[in-house]
Parts: C-alpha cells; sequence; structure tokens
C-alpha cells in the first residue's frame, strides 16, 4: 500500500474559495428523525414512534474529524444519514456551507452531495457484485453528468490513491480481500472529490490487522485532501486515534461534546466516564487492576424513552431533579459541552466510588 | 508477489487423500504434548480464580478439511491444546482462522463432509471415536457452548423457559417441572430480574444483553465443565459486553468449569484468560500465559496484532500488518506468515515451523526467529518500521 499522495491528479478546484457568509462547514441544530411504528390492520394506523435521533445539535468545521461513539440503537447512523437527506429528517436543519438542506429536493439535492459522500459499514453489502471495480467507481462521475473520455484514467488514480493498483479495475468485488473492498468503498466516494465523508463505522467490519491500514489511508486522505469527517464507530481506541472532536451519543441524544483530550482524559458525563471504563484495552495489567463501572441493566426502548435525563434509568448519580428535568448542554471551557444535572468532576476517583458502589450493591 | 504451487505438508504417505490417516503424526510438525496433569503456571489473575491440576479436554494434532469444488479447505492444520479444571483459555486469530471450527470440532457439531483427524480427549474419553449417542450425551451436558449471536442460537417460537427445560431433559429423566425449577435458577443465577416470570417470555422480548444472559444459563444448566464461548460478546455494546464476560467468570467459578473463550478482541483476552492461544491459517502459532504472550510475544504475528492497536497517547501512523491472510486452499509454502512478515527469511518461505518451546517451557511459537523477537526491546517496533518506510 504505498498511494502516490504526492503525485495527485490535479483537482479541478469545482468551487472557488467560500466566502465566509456562514460559521462552520457543516451545521446541524436540533436534528430530529422519528421512524413511525404502525399498527398490524389493515389500515396499518401509526401506533408510536421511535425517537432515533432527538434534537441533535453539531458542527463539522474542514479539515476536522468529529468522532461519534455511543451504543448500538443510540442513532449514530441514523444522524449520519439523516446529514446527508439518506432519511429525511423530521424537523431540525442540517446546512451546508451556510444553504439548508432540508427542504432541498431533486436537483439541487444531487449537487450538493457530490461535496457530502458516504462510506458504508458492511464492503461486502456496499458494493455491487455483479459490476467490475471500474464501473463502481464510474458510476459516480456518470450520475453527476461528469463522464468524459480520461474518465477510465480517473478512476484509475482513485485506484492508486487508496493504496489499489489501477489493474485492478477489471476485477469484480469477490475477488478482493474485506481491506481491499473498504478501500474500493473510500475510492468510490473520493470520486467527486467532496468536502465531508460520513464514515459509518467503516472499520468495524475489518480484521484487527487490517484495520489499522485503512485508519493510516484515511489520515492520508484527509491531509492532502483537507477532507472533513464525521467518523461514527464504536471501537473507543480508533475514535481517540483519528478524531479531534468526539460526540458521545445516548438512545438519540449527545451527551457530551469536546476534543478528544476532553473526552478521554476530563469526561464529564456519568455515561461517558462508566464507557471509557468498560472499554477493554489489550493490556493484561492494566485489565487486572481497572476499575469498571458496570451499568446495571439495558438501553432503554427509544419508544418510550425516559423522562428528563435519558441516562438516569442507568446512572449512579441520578436524583429527582433528573427525572423531571431534561439537562441541556452546558460548555464547561472551550466547546466542552455536557448534558448532565451532575457533571463529574474527578473521573478517576468516580469510577473507583462507583466501581465499589455497584460492588457492594451486587454483593 | 507469485504464490508457487504446493504440495501441503502434512501429506504423508497412507494418508487419505484429504490429509493423513488418523493417529498418524505428521513429520514436518512438532507436536505439543504436555504430560497429563502437567504442572501449569498460573498466572496472576486473581480474579479468574485458581486453575486446577486436572486435565479436562486436550486437543491434539487436530486438523479439520473441507472438500470444494475448488480443492480441500484446509481450515485447521494441527491445533494441539489442553485445558485444565476451572481454566480460561482464549483463542485469538482473525476470522478464517480456525479458531471456530477447531472448537466446532470438539463439539462434534461440524457437517458430515468434514475430514477430521488427531484426537479430542474429554477426561480420557476419545470424543472422536465415540459412539453418536455417546457424543449426544457429552454435548450440551459435559461440554457446552455459547454461540455469538443469541438470537439466531435460539428458537423464536418457543419460550425461554421451554428451551432451557429442554436443555435438562433431553439428558436427564425428571418431570418437567422439577426442569422448569431448574431454569429459573439457572436465570436467576445469570442475573435477570424476576425470572419466574421470564421463563414465559420468547427470545425476541429480551433485550440482546439478557439473551446472551439467558445462553449463559443454558450452557451452564447441566452443570458441563467445558463451556465454549465462540464471540459471546461479540454482537453486545461495550457496556454489556464487561457484565457478561463478569457474569461468565461468576459462572465458571460457580460450577467449577472451564472455559474456551473464542474472540478476535484482545482487549477481551488480555482481561480474562489464564492462557492465550494465538491462530493463523489454521495453525497455532503462539501458547502461553496471557502475560507472557502480550508482554513477550515470540511469534511475529502476535506482535503484529498487538502493534496495530492504537494506544492511548499513541499519535501519528498505525502499524498495520501488510497484506492479507492467505487463502486456505492454496496456502504459501513454508509459514504462512511469511508472506506479510518484517523478519521472513529464506528458510520461512520454505519449511514451515511447528510450534515448539521458546525462552520460556511453557511459552510455545511457531517462528523460525523467535529468538529476534526475544532480543528486540519493542517486538511490534518491526512493524512500525516498516509502516513508516512506506509512508
Amino acid at each position: 500500500m504505498s498511494p502516490d499522495l504526492d503525485k495527485q491528479p490535479d483537482r479541478q478546484p469545482i468551487k472557488a474559495d467560500p466566502p465566509p457568509d456562514y460559521e462552520h462547514l457543516l451545521q446541524v441544530t436540533d436534528l430530529v428523525k422519528e421512524f413511525p411504528v404502525k399498527g398490524g390492520g389493515v389500515i396499518r394506523r401509526v401506533v408510536g414512534k421511535v425517537q432515533a435521533v432527538s434534537s441533535v445539535s453539531l458542527h463539522l468545521d474542514a479539515g476536522e474529524t468529529l468522532g461519534v461513539v455511543g451504543e448500538s440503537g443510540c442513532g449514530k447512523s441514523t444522524t449520519g444519514r439523516a446529514i446527508l437527506q439518506l432519511h429525511k429528517p423530521t424537523s431540525g436543519s442540517v446546512t451546508f456551507r451556510g444553504k439548508e438542506l432540508t427542504t432541498m429536493r431533486g436537483e439541487d439535492l444531487r449537487a450538493v452531495r457530490r461535496d457530502m459522500q458516504i462510506v458504508f459499514q458492511d464492503p461486502y453489502a456496499s458494493l455491487n457484485p455483479k459490476m467490475p471495480v471500474n464501473d463502481i467507481i464510474a458510476e459516480a462521475y456518470k450520475i453527476h453528468g461528469l463522464w468524459s473520455k480520461d474518465g477510465l484514467e480517473r478512476v484509475g488514480e482513485l485506484l492508486r490513491l487508496v493504496g489499489l493498483s489501477p489493474e485492478h479495475g477489471n476485477r469484480y468485488p469477490h475477488e478482493f480481500s474485506g481491506g481491499q473492498r473498504q478501500r474500493i468503498g473510500i475510492a468510490r466516494a473520493l470520486a467527486l472529490e467532496p468536502d465531508v465523508l460520513i464514515l459509518d463505522e467503516p472499520v468495524s467490519a475489518l480484521d484487527v490487522s487490517v484495520q489499522a491500514g485503512v485508519v493510516n489511508l484515511l489520515e492520508d486522505l484527509q491531509d492532502t485532501l483537507g477532507l472533513a469527517y464525521f467518523f461514527v464507530a464504536h471501537d473507543l481506541s480508533i475514535v481517540r486515534h483519528i478524531s479531534d472532536r468526539i460526540a458521545v451519543m445516548y438512545l438519540g441524544k449527545i451527551v457530551e461534546t469536546g476534543s478528544r483530550d476532553d473526552i478521554y482524559d476530563r469526561p464529564m458525563h456519568p455515561y461517558t466516564v462508566a464507557l471509557l471504563s468498560a472499554a477493554p484495552e489489550a493490556d493484561p495489567n492494566s485489565e487486572r487492576v481497572r476499575e469498571r463501572i458496570m451499568l446495571t441493566g439495558d438501553v432503554p426502548s427509544p419508544l418510550n424513552p425516559p423522562s428528563g435525563c435519558r441516562f438516569r434509568t442507568r446512572c449512579w448519580k441520578a436524583q429527582e431533579k433528573c427525572a423531571s428535568e431534561e439537562p441541556l448542554p452546558v460548555d464547561h471551557g472551550d466547546g466542552h459541552l455536557v448534558a448532565c444535572h451532575f457533571p463529574v468532576t474527578d473521573p478517576a476517583a468516580e469510577t473507583a466510588s462507583a466501581a465499589l458502589r455497584v460492588a457492594g450493591s451486587a454483593a | 508477489m507469485t504464490i508457487p504451487p504446493i504440495t501441503p505438508p502434512n501429506e504423508t504417505p497412507g494418508g487419505s487423500l484429504y490429509g493423513p490417516a488418523r493417529n498418524e503424526a505428521p513429520e514436518l510438525y512438532e507436536v505439543y504434548e504436555p504430560s497429563i496433569g502437567a504442572e501449569v503456571e498460573t498466572p496472576t489473575a486473581e480474579h479468574l480464580g485458581a486453575v486446577g491440576a486436572t486435565e479436562v479436554l486436550k486437543v491434539e494434532n487436530l486438523t479439520v478439511g473441507f472438500p470444494t469444488d475448488d480443492g480441500l479447505v484446509r481450515a485447521v492444520r494441527g491445533v494441539s491444546y489442553t485445558l485444565h479444571e476451572r481454566e480460561v483459555l482464549g483463542i485469538v486469530g482473525e476470522s478464517g482462522s480456525g479458531k471456530s471450527v477447531s472448537s466446532m470440532a470438539v463439539m462434534g457439531l461440524l457437517p458430515k463432509s468434514a475430514r477430521i483427524t488427531g484426537s479430542i480427549t474429554f477426561r480420557g474419553q476419545d470424543v472422536l471415536s465415540m459412539s453418536k449417542a455417546h457424543q449426544r450425551s457429552l454435548r450440551g451436558r459435559k461440554i457446552a457452548m455459547i454461540f455469538q449471536d443469541p438470537m439466531t442460537a435460539m428458537n423464536p417460537v418457543y419460550s425461554i423457559g421451554a428451551q432451557l427445560a429442554e436443555a435438562v431433559l433431553s439428558h436427564e429423566m425428571m418431570p418437567k417441572k422439577a426442569a422448569l425449577a431448574r431454569a429459573e435458577e439457572m436465570l436467576a443465577l445469570v442475573g435477570i430480574p424476576q425470572p419466574k416470570e421470564r421463563l414465559n417470555s420468547y427470545p425476541h422480548e429480551f433485550s440482546g444483553g439478557m439473551r446472551q444472559r439467558a445462553m449463559i444459563a443454558m450452557a451452564v444448566i447441566n452443570n458441563p465443565d467445558v463451556i465454549i464461548a465462540d464471540e459471546p460478546t461479540t454482537a453486545l455494546d461495550v457496556t454489556v459486553q464487561a457484565q457478561i464476560l463478569e457474569k461468565l467468570i461468576e459462572v465458571k467459578d460457580a460450577f467449577n468449569a472451564a472455559i474456551i473463550l473464542i474472540t478476535h478482541d484482545l482487549g477481551v483476552v488480555a482481561g480474562m484468560t489464564h492462557r492465550t492461544l494465538v491462530m493463523y491459517a489454521g495453525r497455532p502459532v503462539e501458547l502461553g500465559a496471557t502475560d507472557t504472550v502480550f508482554y513477550h510475544p515470540r511469534m511475529p504475528y502476535t506482535a503484529g496484532l498487538l502493534g496495530s492497536i492504537p494506544k492511548a497517547g499513541d499519535v501519528g501512523r498505525l502499524r498495520p500488518i501488510t497484506g492479507a491472510p492467505p487463502s486456505l486452499i492454496n496456502l504459501p509454502t513454508g509459514c504462512p506468515f511469511s508472506p506479510r512478515c518484517p523478519l521472513a527469511t529464506d528458510v520461512c518461505r520454505e519449511t514451515e515451523p511447528g510450534l515448539a518451546p521458546t525462552d520460556a517451557e511453557d511459552h510455545l511459537a511457531a517462528c523460525h526467529h523467535w529468538d529476534q523477537l526475544a532480543a528486540a526491546p519493542d517486538a511490534t517496533a518491526f512493524f512500525r518500521a516498516e509502516s513508516e518506510a512506506r509512508r
């Protein structure tokens, strides 16, 4: 794998330098996505709503990586797709370069999607098995009416960029390993020279030894192409490595946002503290002495989320106020936003005492 | 890179088309043969409990092949290990390394087409040569299994209670009421609230973590000696994973069972196992106390795996192992890891190393150059240098 990153194809400046009429490249405000649950009968009345994403606000600047972590079903992937309008948001706003996307339709939206692309989790399911790799990547140009005579050459360049060779273009997806397929998925996303990549668990389906290679590739591409990443993952060590800022989600809400060091060294939301304490590390000695906060029970159903703070049912610090009043994100300095009535001030001491208390209640 | 046509290393005369005949030790490997009741170095893992001296399970030179239209897929090629009472053995490896297939062979769950050689001894009885009925009496009773995905491992149309009771009734004659009482007891043991009411629930009414708890309850309901846990927490979230692993260790101590923990998550292995077996391309490549394997790897693959995980404070590039695991139909000659190994020399490309003792008697590795890893202060540095050179 040796992408000739210096020998880039000449990137056509499709868009001129942006006038600074917007604050962030991508701004998401109060994004809500609800999925209807329909009843059995003929009429299929809506009997409930899954609140997959509720009032999420975040922003992404050019060239930065925002890591989004949380347990399965917490809405992190749905947020990514709602940003791209692959799921139409129920309410809220998504602006890209100051333009509102939620009200956009048809051709306008397609034009915006040239600048925002997605890489899917499963490289086995996201590539059409009947198409050779060249066609898979060329499809992006064809859809956007950008296919020209030298198109095939550009496809070759892209393959080289992601560490494959142009000769691989005539092969079919099944001839590649998981890591190579994910590189093809990345090449396809890069074809239209986007500014933002939504990476939906891009390395989760890959073996450990191959993951690192794909992470390196993503970092190299970011350095050379100035991409912004919305990086969804549940592997905390990879998120720590790749992200500049991190958002922690729980049951459809962002509970804590901050710089990487804020989140990993000074976590303030009890859920973040518990999550970090539970993630195993490949080090027997530190595993042996580590204090784990064992959260009791499971994540509540998003059909009927708890009142007030959504984490309160599993939180060891929960009090009455948590049930009656929803905590709003409060800035604890430098954009370290925490949505908690009783934020943790000393994570190490908190972990030790909470771990003890859980052990005590179990005995 | 061209892969030369190969002759399988264990194609000894007298064997069938698909490998050597049973009980014929292939000459090319050194077979790991610990004496019965051998002293096991217990690592300082207090929370896992002490390991007993009695051997419960012994796997010797196990090979498994699946004939396909493209040729024989040699999924497992000579796995040997012993498991003692109350011991937790971790088996790590990438997908396709043979870790699940070798345990399925122990359970007797492989399809008829599988060609199995070698021996599997459970408390002195040879599992492979015993009758089907005898095998069935062990399976689920003495050797139990916890599967990765509890949703597909359970029958969606039977209640949890009925499925747990069935596990008891298929091995023991007892009134159904008594079996249900036992099921209730087990659900309580694994920490499911209101176990009596929950007996009537169906799998879909349980959350992922609760389903996996119910799987554990089903596995231990007959008081097994060996529990094989195949990726028990891969489908679960981090906070739930911690609960389940803790429960697994608790249950092990309650029943004096030994556990084989199959996973690809090195973090899980680090905290949960006494000994670790690393597999690559169907072969065991390293076996030793978990601490020794993690802190003093003697096989470059193990070192590469450990080095490719980002650590706290790690800035800059990660250190992946280049390339991909080989095809099990068309293995390279010599060491299967040699095409990806920064230490590979000609001898690696010609002869496949056997699992042999390294600096410690109980730390085995299959590498011609383990002494180079021993001499290096940081074994993962070999991969780092390579990764940086490629930049």
